[in-house]
């Protein structure tokens, strides 16, 4: 089949990316690898951050909702439980479906697979009962089972924070949370709510070892010295049955890859990123990225991206004038601009820089 | 102790009833919701090994429940390398511990 433009990832990019273009009256094509669109938002069952504009205090959860209808009502083109294995020359793309493979050409595509979560490798580590913290939000936000009884989180970015707090809402005990680094990674409003809960935050510590016959019955951890090496003799030998990996997220960017998008390395975005101009678009005419496929940031930051790469298109297919797709752009990037603030912003804002130079 | 399921939420409130099935989990009845994943009525009856690895027979569980990682990979209705955290469950689901590589003989 064909379609105007075709958006590879219904998370909060994606979906925000066919929104935009679709209002402009673009026909798009949204395809998504999961039964429903929506990508990890249905997991967020906090409030954003940020101001008002950014849909602060606003849970994640409800924001999915609220894209998904929209979706409907502008009568995007769902490709739902279908997988893209492969793009071709003549933008055209490979999708498999219910054990059927078909192609869909596009005139410009969006790619916005969002991100892998990063692990360590311990000893122990294959354990069942070692699970991603994106598994265990998973698994007690959307399907309501508790992923353990009492569990060890590791790492301490926003995500370990985030997660260890909905645990404690879930009712489950969290016995402790490990930080290798001499401090806590997020924000610390996210850190005080669970200390306040009483779970200890391990700074300058690691896990050594999960133990176990057939699933995890301990963790092994210990503190680190300046130089990150352990400290065996502090080894500590906590009673749990769950141990968390919040170690960070990575682009996925095989698909970018696969059609030859210039790289850049940068650990401020997760590692290797596609680059891209200011209008989202890579160094491969005709195809845009959004969301943590350019760089692991939040949420908010993927959903205003997605809009940009949906004007963008949009501009370039002939539906909206340039000078209104200018004002649009402009308050977008301001907007983004102000997501960057801080200093974790400041150091992602930079990279973005960095990222966007020499694209072609 | 047993995983349960989480019926009260500050956030998400009460657990809306739902259809009550049973899958056979090698071999065993268990109860699970129509319609949520394997590995979520797995993990809500306590079982921890999905899979066995084909060299050292070590233990898999879920680990990504996202269907990315291939961790939780079982055989259901005598298919093997099915990813239980991305399939629904039906009514009368045989489920079973997949012990290394799956078998496809004599499965259309």
């Amino acid at each position: 089949m064909k379609t105007e433009v075709a958006v590879i990832g219904g998370g909060p990019a994606g979906l925000s990316a066919a929104i935009e273009a679709a209002e402009y009256g673009v026909e798009v094509a949204l395809i998504d690898e999961n039964k429903k669109a929506g990508g990890q938002l249905f997991k967020q069952i906090h409030k954003f951050f940020g101001s008002g504009e950014h849909r602060a205090g606003v849970r994640g959860i409800d924001i999915g909702n609220e894209l998904l209808e929209k979706s409907n009502k502008l009568g995007i083109n769902l490709f739902l439980d279908t997988i893209v294995w492969g793009i071709f020359e003549d933008h055209k793309i490979g999708i498999s479906t219910k054990n059927k493979s078909d192609l869909i050409e596009a005139k410009k595509i969006i790619i916005a697979t969002g991100a892998y979560e990063n692990t360590i490798t311990f000893h122990g580590w294959t354990l069942p009962g070692v699970v991603g913290a994106g598994a265990a939000q998973t698994i007690m936000n959307v399907y309501r089972v508790k992923p353990g009884n009492r569990v060890l989180m590791v790492g301490s970015g926003n995500v370990g924070l985030i997660i260890t707090y909905q645990m404690l809402q879930a009712g489950i005990e969290v016995v402790g949370m490990v930080e290798f680094l001499p401090e806590i990674g997020g924000y610390l409003v996210h850190a005080a709510k669970i200390i306040r809960e009483g779970v200890p935050i391990y700074t300058s510590s690691t896990i050594l070892r999960a133990e176990g016959n057939e699933s995890v019955e301990e963790a092994v951890i210990a503190r680190v010295d300046d130089d990150g090496t352990s400290i065996s003799d502090s080894a500590e030998v906590l009673d749990v049955d769950t141990i968390c990996i919040a170690v960070g997220l990575r682009p996925r960017t095989k698909l970018s890859e696969m059609i030859g998008c210039k790289m850049k390395y940068l650990p401020d975005l997760g590692g290797f990123v596609p680059q891209h101009d200011k209008n989202m678009e890579t160094s491969v005419k005709d195809f845009y990225i959004a969301g943590d496929l350019s760089g692991v940031e939040e949420a908010s930051t993927a959903l205003e991206e997605g809009k940009l790469a949906g004007i963008s298109v949009a501009e370039s297919l002939n539906y909206i004038k340039e000078d209104e797709a200018i004002k649009k752009k402009n308050e977008i990037l301001n907007r983004l601009n102000d997501l960057r603030l801080g200093p974790f912003g400041r150091m992602r804002k930079d990279a973005k820089k960095e990222l966007m130079k020499d694209v072609n | 102790m047993q995983n349960i399921r989480i019926y009260k939420h500050p956030i998400l409130g009460e657990l809306k009833k739902q259809k009550k099935v049973n899958i056979f989990v090698d071999g065993e009845k268990i109860e699970a919701y129509e319609g949520e994943p394997i590995a979520a009525a797995l993990i809500a009856s306590g079982k921890k090994v999905f899979y066995r690895t084909p060299k050292r027979n070590e233990p898999r569980g879920y680990y990504c429940a996202i269907g990315v990682c291939s961790d939780c990979i079982m055989i259901v209705n005598d298919r093997p390398n099915i990813r239980t955290c991305v399939t629904p469950v039906e009514d009368g689901m045989k489920v079973e511990t997949q012990i290394g590589k799956g078998r496809w003989e004599g499965i259309e």
